[in-house]
């Protein structure tokens, strides 16, 4: 690796460690990940096709609130660089990336919990109305992300070469790595559960199970689902009676919760 | 209070594009003890720099803005525009209390992670990400690009609007986010988000048991019946189906998701070795 591409990785996985707790871009997510490291290191499309994979089964990997979730930044770039340099298959891809996945959430609640100095500083100059200090502790926090993910990736790219990668991942029996191709298979359930827990509706269910079903019979692309899913979902909202008839009954119970709120703030 | 007074907006458009820009980086000081506290203070400083002239305003007003805070990052716009307008007001001499501040600041909160979460989380970014991944996956670059433009100008989108509506609607926005506008959002995005989510369970869940239950020769041509097979005349992806059941099971049960995928990947290996699973 040259040193020019060492400089971009460090960059780029710099960004991704703040994608990675801004949740904006989603510069964090493998799938863009994946593809501008594998830009960086000279082979794109392998780049592509390993985001793909990674978030697939990265897909409802999610941090709601304050609970953290597999780490898909690190897990990322590290895989890209190790999987390109290494000369090694997807698949292969998909079993260094999981346990990384799985340090890097370590590192992630460290630095999350480590961010509390920057609130509390902040707290000092906020009793100065020192409005500059206080912009700078804010973004400065950023730097603590970003290096949980570009330190230990760069270090990866600089010290990892490409007979260590392939030592290692051929001394694997052929048991385990065929156990993780088939495991690739089904990880994606975990993805999936977090995010239909999430969104769990008991009356709205039927359509997961209607959703289910039809990708079972149908061979539709999945734009044609998307498509099928909204007119459901505009129609469901249309018909829904909670919405649709007894206007003044349904905008009453609305209001209802309206004065409730408006009445403590009276009390207030 | 008059709810329906108008406030005189005492913002630049310097100012708002300041605090949309802020807005952008909301979790940056992300931390366990107050998550995005020292982001809604950095946000409201465009305000308090414009509205307070006296330190001590100044300071008072950081101070009460740099406390617990949390709402899905893209539906954040609202509640900093909202704050934004009942500060400006204050600032005029209108009679609010602090503690309304808060309480309209606390109260959003829920509703809007309520409605943020499940459109961001559970269907515009799986629906965008497994599209492009599908793409992707053919080695078309087509699939990333896709995913973070449509992504990003939706959630642009709605954290510029999100702002302005907060800044021009004042106390009226709270009415109109209580109502039914937030609700009909929600219970349409859980119906799409819940029906994609079926179909992927169905569409891009591998499990195969080659495991042969019978194995007849009828006219010189055998035929082999695996498990597969059978569950498949059954219903496509019953495995799917029931693994994905489990996993939610389980995460209710507050077992972590990577420990989760660790005894999955043990599964793979295990049944690979045994040779259930292929």
């Amino acid at each position: 690796m040259s040193t020019f591409q060492i400089i971009l990785v460090f960059l780029w996985s710099s960004i991704v460690g703040c994608g990675s707790v801004l949740d904006e871009w989603q510069t964090h997510r493998p799938l863009i990940a994946c593809s501008v490291m594998g830009l960086i290191l000279g082979d794109p499309i392998k780049g592509v096709v390993l985001g793909g994979t990674l978030e697939l089964i990265a897909l409802g990997w999610m941090n709601v609130g304050a609970a953290q979730s597999p780490d898909s930044a690190l897990a990322s770039t590290i895989s890209t660089i190790l999987v390109i340099v290494g000369h090694q298959s997807i698949t292969k891809g998909i079993a260094i990336a999981l346990p990384v996945a799985a340090a890097g959430q370590v590192l992630t609640v460290l630095a999350r919990t480590f961010t509390v100095v920057f609130q509390h500083a902040s707290d000092k100059e906020v009793e100065k109305a020192n409005f500059r200090a206080i912009e700078w502790l804010h973004f400065s926090a950023l730097i603590v992300q970003a290096f949980r993910v570009s330190i230990p990736t760069t270090l990866v790219a600089v010290f990892v070469s490409p007979v260590m990668v392939q030592n290692a991942l051929n001394s694997l029996p052929e048991v385990v790595t065929g156990g993780l191709a088939v495991a690739g298979g089904f990880i994606v359930t975990v993805g999936y559960a977090m995010i239909l827990n999430m969104m769990y509706v008991k009356y709205l269910m039927p359509f997961f199970y209607l959703g289910f079903v039809l990708s079972g019979y149908l061979k539709l692309s999945l734009l044609a689902f998307g498509a099928v899913g909204l007119i459901l979902a505009l129609i469901y909202v249309q018909l829904d009676p909670q919405f649709s008839k007894d206007k003044v009954q349904s905008s009453s119970a609305g209001t209802a919760s309206d004065t409730e709120l408006s009445e403590d703030e009276l009390e207030d | 209070m008059e709810e329906n007074k108008k406030i005189k907006n005492q913002l630049t458009k310097k100012d708002i594009f300041q605090t949309f820009i802020f807005s952008n980086f909301q979790q940056a000081s992300f931390n366990y003890e107050r998550i995005h506290a020292l982001a809604f203070c950095v946000d409201m400083i465009p305000t308090i720099k414009r509205v307070y002239k006296k330190k001590e305003d100044q300071i008072t007003a950081l101070k009460r803005h740099n406390t617990f805070f949390n709402v899905t990052p893209a539906f954040c716009g609202p509640v900093i525009g909202l704050t934004s307008a009942l500060e400006q007001a204050k600032s005029q001499g209108e009679d609010i209390d602090i503690s309304t501040i808060n309480s309209l600041k606390v109260g959003l909160m829920g509703p809007l992670c309520g409605v943020g979460d499940p459109v961001m989380w559970g269907t515009l970014r799986p629906i965008l990400a497994a599209l492009g991944a599908t793409l992707a996956l053919q080695g078309s670059w087509l699939g990333p690009v896709i995913f973070f433009l449509v992504f990003n100008i939706v959630r642009l989108g709605i954290k510029w609007y999100g702002l302005k509506l907060g800044l021009s609607e004042g106390m009226s926005l709270v009415q109109e986010l209580s109502g039914n506008f937030l609700k009909k959002l929600t219970e349409g995005a859980t119906v799409l988000g819940l029906f994609i989510m079926g179909v992927l369970v169905n569409k891009w869940t591998t499990i195969n048991v080659p495991l042969v239950v019978s194995k007849t020769t009828f006219n010189g041509k055998t035929t082999i019946t695996t498990v597969q097979n059978i569950l498949d005349q059954l219903c496509p992806g019953l495995l799917s189906l029931g693994l994905t059941l489990l996993m939610m099971y389980l995460l209710k049960k507050r077992v972590s998701p990577i420990l989760l995928i660790f005894i999955l990947f043990g599964v793979g290996i295990l049944g690979y070795a045994i040779g259930i699973l292929k």
